[in-house]
């Protein structure tokens, strides 16, 4: 006896539902054993990543502010990854979005600036978001240098650059020689949806962007190309698509995207301009891409999920003293299933027997 | 029914009598998921035998070799070698054994010699110098000459066929499979190889030939093996057989007869070709060459020629998926087309069908509105202000299902699970529907079941009478002399000048496909411009 995987006539709609939580369902499988190796009890960790961080309106407020980058890079990195563009480098592009929105607040700060400062701050990280993730992009498509290496090294540059600014020319005088800018100004801060809560305008934006991707996916031309260039890309030549605008395409507004959600990060829950202001949203918006199977509405729920392992990651570390490394060990083996999963959307699992007993069945 | 009856008896003239057959199955069965490709098939091979295996694509021919040569596990049944069960572990084996392959699809690599590539392709231990003077040798004696130090990339179709056909006899095999080898050899090219074929029946050895083309059974096989959706149909004397009988045998029922309609009148030029060159885009790739042609409206232009001979370009270059400088070089309804993207041609209102159905003329994992969207973005109305009028995509759709009797198991599936055949009428009606003024179309039956290339032959000719220019491509000197009004033929990224089709025969024709020129003034004259 034998198991093979065997192709499908058509992809099957109910497993491309079904297979992200086939993914969860093996993940937290293999934590249970993890934490029992680490000597934690399974049934308690598991209790403080997925249901403790439900029960309280603080948590839940924090869930959707970790989900608000989450769902908006991953929104852009699927566009990227529907048009075969490799975009490894959104948590560089992130980075520079809040450097470059971050610019606007320290040099207006303190000089009773209008209410053009927070848009005129979303534009300018917007923009240089898109501009940073055009060079992997026009790498690419002029030398055909891959995109996924130079994107994912312009990320260390972008935290470097940011790591000088604010321990040189943008620290905080009276900020004790901590690196960090000093707090923005209230017109350079995102604003909060409930007074005193955790929740801001971010997370609206975050619904707006999924939105606009599910009706440009769905109902639009551009989106039609961008499914089809990824697809079938020969087909896509053939229908007078061109693959090499879609990278510049999807690349920028993926980066703008990115640029989008540091800078509301940084404007919003964080205040100020700091290093480590991403526990690594640009790489997890990987996972999240895919456990979303590039849908803007699974999108959405996975960004949520996976937010909800970061704050139950911390309420773990804090209530039974598991590292908050294991999150991260988390969200691998999760993109490992998901990944793993996927394929039984286009092949089935058979059981085969040898010749022989078959054989003398049918004679 | 008759064809049952003569199953009985697998040896209809009774010589083998006595002996056991060289290779024999019984019951092969092979399932894949719930779709029995073979389905328990005997079939008995002698000594000194050509057999021929018939059948349209998806009859299952392609899976029986692959279980005898031990490229696939049979599900259930037998082979006998020389009378004992063999179960094959894989064609190492089989070559071990003594049966050789040569397939329709050449495994060769272009920048190895062909003696590298004998050698790549053996499984002996024999030292490369011993292995090359063997190659000549073996060359020599069955008249398939072949230089071994020539890499594969300079040689024609033809040749590289030689390589593969010597390799195989270089393991001095008791049984050799030929998949459809004459498909790429031009019709003189074809009677070498009979010679050659021949004169390994003397020697004692049997070959399986699969093909579909009846006449060239008839000639050369001593039995034929039917197969018609994944069954036995019958084993026959070809001899005693005509062409129609052994179609109906293999398409199970009549095909339908493909008319032109009478007093087809010609109008003004629609696609003008001028002097098109142009350099090849991949290594290897072949060169145009100064082609120049000129389609009227209510005409069929017929291609000719092996494969590889500048056909993909000449198609990539009419379509625009490659964009030439001079916009002269391609003249669509009157408008310079040279330098304009395959959109902007469509527009004019030129149509393209590409060879490949999946992958080049549909994404295969997308459903069929969607490739009614790919080609039809540009001019049929399915796109309002960049949205996309869905009912507009599936009306094209069920029209072009209603109009081309496309067969599928729902109203919008994924291109992929369609039959090729369906796929083609489907690309063809996508194309058609948008009442194109010129259509492009490059192997339009290609591996399509008899039924379905007479409903697409017959669209092509019913959309020529109605005014449109066509202009085929293809390998197949049979359906051009049924479609055409005027074939030319292309070799080495020249085109010849169009023959009228009742000039064209097929020794003309495999004179052109091999290079040669009908009239030597002609060729001096053509050399002086």
């Amino acid at each position: 006896m034998q198991l093979v995987l065997e192709k499908r006539a058509e992809r099957s709609n109910t497993i491309a539902l079904v297979s992200p939580l086939i993914a969860i369902g093996l993940t937290i499988v293999t934590m249970t054993i993890l934490f029992a190796i680490l000597g934690k009890n399974p049934l308690l960790a598991l209790h403080a990543y997925f249901i403790a961080p439900l029960t309280d309106s603080y948590s839940l407020q924090e869930i959707a502010v970790k989900a608000t980058p989450l769902v908006m890079i991953a929104i852009g990195l699927s566009l990227c990854y529907l048009a075969n563009a490799w975009n490894i480098g959104a948590e560089g592009q992130f980075l520079i979005g809040a450097v470059a929105g971050s610019w606007i607040a320290v040099k207006t700060q303190g000089t009773d600036a209008g209410a053009w400062v927070l848009p005129a701050m979303f534009v300018l990280a917007a923009a240089a978001g898109a501009l940073y993730a055009l060079i992997p992009a026009i790498c690419k498509v002029k030398f055909g240098a891959s995109e996924i290496l130079t994107s994912l090294m312009l990320v260390y540059v972008a935290d470097l650059f940011l790591d000088y600014l604010v321990r040189g020319p943008w620290r905080d005088p009276q900020g004790f020689n901590f690196p960090t800018t000093a707090e923005f100004d209230p017109v350079a801060t995102v604003p909060l949806l409930i007074e005193g809560g955790r929740l801001h305008l971010g997370s609206i934006i975050a619904l707006l962007v999924v939105a606009a991707a599910a009706i440009l996916l769905g109902r639009t031309i551009k989106g039609f190309e961008i499914r089809v260039v990824g697809a079938a890309p020969r087909a896509a030549r053939f229908g007078g698509f061109n693959a090499n605008q879609l990278i510049i395409l999807t690349f920028a507004v993926s980066g703008a995207l990115a640029g989008l959600a540091g800078i509301i990060e940084v404007a919003g829950p964080v205040g100020h301009l700091q290093p480590g202001i991403s526990p690594g949203y640009g790489f997890t918006a990987i996972i999240v891409a895919f456990l979303g199977r590039l849908n803007p509405l699974g999108i959405l729920i996975a960004g949520l999920f996976l937010a909800l392992t970061f704050i139950g990651g911390e309420q773990a570390q804090i209530a039974m003293k598991i590292p908050l490394d294991v999150t991260k060990v988390f969200q691998g083996i999760l993109l490992f299933y998901v990944l793993a999963c996927d394929s039984l959307i286009l092949y089935r699992f058979k059981l085969v027997f040898p010749n022989r007993q078959v054989a003398s069945g049918t004679h | 029914m008759q064809a049952h009856q003569r199953m009985l008896d697998p040896t209809p003239n009774g010589l083998h009598s006595g002996e056991s057959p060289l290779l024999q199955t019984l019951g092969l069965t092979k399932r894949y998921g719930d779709f029995l490709a073979n389905d328990s098939i005997d079939i008995d091979i002698w000594p000194k035998e050509i057999h021929a295996l018939l059948g349209e694509n998806g009859a299952g021919k392609s899976t029986l070799v692959k279980s005898i040569y031990g490229l696939i596990q049979p599900s259930a049944g037998e082979i006998r070698w020389q009378g004992g069960r063999i179960m094959l572990s894989g064609p190492s084996e089989a070559r071990s054994r003594g049966i050789g392959m040569v397939f329709q699809h050449f495994s060769l690599f272009d920048n190895l010699t062909v003696a590298e590539n004998v050698a790549l392709g053996l499984d002996g231990k024999e030292s490369f110098k011993d292995m090359s003077a063997r190659l000549e040798q073996v060359s020599k004696t069955y008249g398939l000459p072949l230089d071994p130090k020539r890499e594969v990339w300079q040689l024609s179709v033809g040749e590289r066929q030689r390589i593969e056909i010597v390799r195989a006899l270089m393991q001095d095999p008791k049984f050799l499979i030929l998949d459809e080898p004459t498909a790429v050899l031009t019709p003189q090219e074809a009677d070498q190889l009979f010679i050659v074929l021949e004169r390994l029946k003397a020697e004692g050895r049997a070959i399986l030939y699969i093909s579909h083309k009846l006449e060239e059974v008839k000639r050369l096989c001593d039995t034929a093996t039917i197969l018609r959706g994944g069954k036995k149909v019958d084993t026959c004397n070809p001899r005693l057989e005509t062409a129609a009988s052994l179609a109906r045998m293999m398409v199970g029922g009549e095909i339908k007869e493909v008319k032109a309609a009478a007093g087809r009148k010609t109008t003004v030029p629609r696609l003008v070709v001028n002097d098109l060159s142009l350099a090849p885009a991949e290594a290897h790739g072949v060169r145009l060459e100064h082609i120049s042609f000129e389609l009227k409206g209510g005409e069929i232009l017929g291609i000719a020629g092996v494969a590889g001979n500048g056909q993909d370009e000449l198609f990539a270059a009419l379509s625009g998926e490659r964009l030439s400088k001079d916009p002269g070089t391609v003249v669509i309804e009157g408008i310079a087309a040279g330098h304009l993207s395959i959109t902007q041609r469509r527009k004019l209102g030129a149509a393209f069908v590409p060879e490949e159905r999946l992958g080049h003329g549909t994404a295969p994992r997308m459903k069929l509105s969607e490739n009614a969207l790919l080609t039809g973005h540009a001019a049929s109305g399915m796109v309002n202000h960049g949205f996309i009028d869905t009912a507009a995509t599936l009306k094209t759709v069920d029209r072009a299902t209603e109009t081309f009797d496309v067969r599928k198991a729902k109203r919008d599936p994924e291109a992929a699970s369609l039959s090729g055949g369906n796929l083609q009428k489907f690309i063809v009606g996508r194309e058609i529907l948008r009442n194109p003024a010129v259509l492009v179309v490059s192997q339009p039956t290609w591996g399509v079941d008899a039924g379905a290339a007479a409903v697409i032959r017959q669209a092509l000719l019913d959309l020529a009478t109605a005014g449109a220019a066509v202009l085929v491509t293809s390998q197949d000197l049979d359906e051009l002399a049924e479609i055409a009004d005027r074939i030319a033929v292309m070799f080495h990224g020249h085109l010849s000048a169009p023959l009228a089709t009742v000039d064209a025969s097929r020794e003309k024709l495999g004179l052109l496909m091999g290079g040669s020129s009908l009239e030597p003034k002609e060729a001096a004259h053509a050399v002086g411009a």
